[in-house]
């Protein structure tokens, strides 16, 4: 067995059962927790202030905008390129639909595809080095901040590199390590901060709507 | 013919005993110096040496194999100077090939082996069966395994044609029923060239013979290929590139992508993954490749390529098989998560009580 063969058969579906249980005992855990009860008398319902919260909060309140505009700019280049990349190329597209039992859907050229990459990439390296260098952020990040973050940026720049036929080793090479390092990216969500792509809008609507029920403007 | 025996004669007297013309000859080293991109000065070099170069014998074994790669390298090229070539070595065993039959055969067998021991080349088309002391494919009443060993002990070198010889191939497809292996599996000191391929191109196979007695053993990749063939990416050659660029792909094998001959991933290609000359040489005399005539490279030069995940797959969709396993996993995470929460919530109950008790101790303390 190639190291293509394993990464696309035996890595490949091991990663997947380990993302599914992972996802799902998390979520599951998690929404099946008890709350506390609130003895409080609601001054609204709950319901709108949470859904309005939920897309209220991808833009930060004007006052945090200007010192929070690297991480906006860099998080919305981010997470943008991410999605062009990941669901809008058409080997990627093949592979959901696959999985999933989809049809397939419309592709982008491959230069949008290779810029929207080079993008996230560059966004994800920018937060690394940020880490590194700024002072309080260097104080408040731990391994799975920086594991996070390269852990992303793997696949990409693996991609990338596999996209473009790069000579430092063969195609099937490089295509079996982009898979591998797909594999660890699913590895990984369930168990560390990637998992906020689970939880923020739970959160964000729980937030909300107890925020809600006790009159704060959402 | 002349009147020197036709064993004795050199390549070039017996291309021009099968009146070849001189330009004939130069104009096919000349394509053979290109094809492995030398220079074209070394159409010369190659022209010398295959001028002086002895006959040399060649025992050509088949073993678990359909007889393509020979089909391929006699019918698609016959009677072009590639098979007056062919005709020029001394090609002394060959099932498919050979007049004589039964003992007479396996005769022919036994004196070229005698008589050219330590020198001839070894062409081996087809995979080796090693399940049950290898009784799936037998020639007259011998092993293909006993027959390898026997053959390879005399032999200069080996050319494993075909995908079979070079890598075990369709037999040795999961479940590989009779234990198939290639060639390089189990002999181990003799220099081995792998012209995969299923078949390989007619002027590979040629092509290889006329490197090796030109320059010797010809440079392999990691998988015994020689390079000048086996070197390029059918992707990197392929002339719909363009299109795979701009995202432009065959979805069916009849739609409007098709008839414009657009991408054939999503069809299956193997084109990023395969390495061989289809793309530069072409078939048929360099009229198509599988490609330009509407359908994807299935990747037959590599191994295990029947095993692939399927021919048309696209290359990115996993080989996950059956969904059992992911839906069993769904239902483990399910199990857990509730088991969490339930775990979590006795314990928010513990640590509730616990607090209640010690508040009511402390009040206790207080009055």
């Amino acid at each position: 067995m190639t190291l293509l063969d394993f990464a696309r058969g035996p890595g490949m579906q091991w990663s997947l059962i380990i993302l599914i249980v992972g996802i799902l005992w998390r979520v599951v855990g998690t929404l099946l927790l008890s709350a506390e009860k609130d003895y409080s008398q609601a001054r609204q319902g709950g319901t709108g202030p949470g859904i309005r919260a939920v897309f209220r909060r991808f833009w930060p309140h004007p006052e945090f905008v200007k010192p929070t505009l690297f991480h906006m700019v860099g998080g919305y280049t981010l997470h943008i390129g991410l999605f062009v990349v990941i669901f809008l190329f058409a080997p990627h597209i093949l592979w959901f639909a696959d999985l999933l039992g989809l049809p397939v859907w419309a592709n982008l050229p491959n230069n949008i595809i290779m810029l929207a990459g080079a993008l996230t990439a560059a966004s994800l390296v920018a937060f690394v080095l940020r880490r590194m260098t700024h002072p309080v952020m260097r104080r408040i990040s731990g391994f799975d901040d920086y594991a996070s973050n390269i852990v992303t940026l793997l696949p990409v720049v693996t991609g990338m590199l596999a996209f473009a036929h790069t000579p430092i080793a063969r195609y099937e090479t490089l295509l079996a390590l982009h898979l591998l390092s797909v594999e660890l990216l699913f590895v990984w969500i369930p168990l560390s901060k990637l998992a906020h792509a689970l939880f923020f809008i739970p959160s964000r609507y729980q937030l909300g709507a107890a925020f809600g029920r006790r009159g704060v403007k959402v | 013919m002349t009147s020197k025996k036709r064993q004795d004669m050199t390549i070039g007297e017996a291309l021009r005993a099968n009146g070849v013309s001189r330009r004939g000859f130069l104009k096919f080293c000349a394509a053979t110096a290109s094809l492995m991109a030398l220079p074209p000065g070394a159409a010369t070099a190659i022209a010398a040496a295959l001028e002086k170069a002895k006959r040399p014998s060649v025992i050509w074994l088949s073993f678990q194999e359909c007889t393509g790669c020979t089909e391929s390298l006699t019918r698609s090229h016959s009677p072009s100077i590639e098979g007056l070539i062919f005709d020029a070595i001394s090609l002394d065993y060959h099932h498919t090939l050979q007049a004589a039959a039964g003992h007479g055969a396996e005769a022919a067998r036994e004196e070229a082996m005698k008589e050219h021991h330590g020198k001839y080349i070894l062409v081996v088309d087809g995979s080796i069966p090693m399940k049950d002391d290898g009784v799936y494919s037998t020639i007259a009443g011998m092993t293909n395994l006993a027959m390898l060993k026997e053959a390879a002990a005399g032999a200069a070198a080996i050319v494993a044609v075909g995908t079979c010889a070079a890598y075990g191939g369709l037999p040795a497809a999961d479940p590989n029923p009779t234990g198939a292996v290639a060639v390089s599996e189990i002999i181990k000191d003799k220099p081995i060239i792998n012209v995969s391929g299923c078949p390989p191109i007619p002027v590979v196979i040629t092509g290889v013979l006329a490197q090796f007695l030109t320059f010797g053993l010809p440079e392999l990749d990691d998988l015994g290929r020689p390079k000048a063939f086996y070197g390029q990416n059918i992707h990197d050659r392929c002339y719909r590139r363009p299109f795979y660029e701009r995202g432009q792909f065959a979805e069916t094998f009849d739609d409007e992508g098709a008839k414009k001959g657009w991408c054939l991933y999503k069809l299956g290609c193997k084109g990023p993954i395969t390495y061989n000359a289809c793309a530069t040489t072409k078939w048929n005399e360099g009229t198509s490749f599988p490609i330009q005539s509407g359908h994807g490279c299935i990747g037959c030069s590599e191994p295990d390529f029947w095993d692939m995940g399927g021919f048309y797959k696209a290359l990115s969709q996993g080989k996950l098989g059956s969904a059992e396993g992911l839906a069993a996993a769904a239902g483990i995470g399910a199990a857990i998560g509730i088991g969490s929460a339930l775990l979590g919530s006795s314990g928010q109950k513990a640590a509730k009580a616990e607090i209640k008790a010690k508040l009511d101790k402390d009040m206790e303390a207080t009055k």
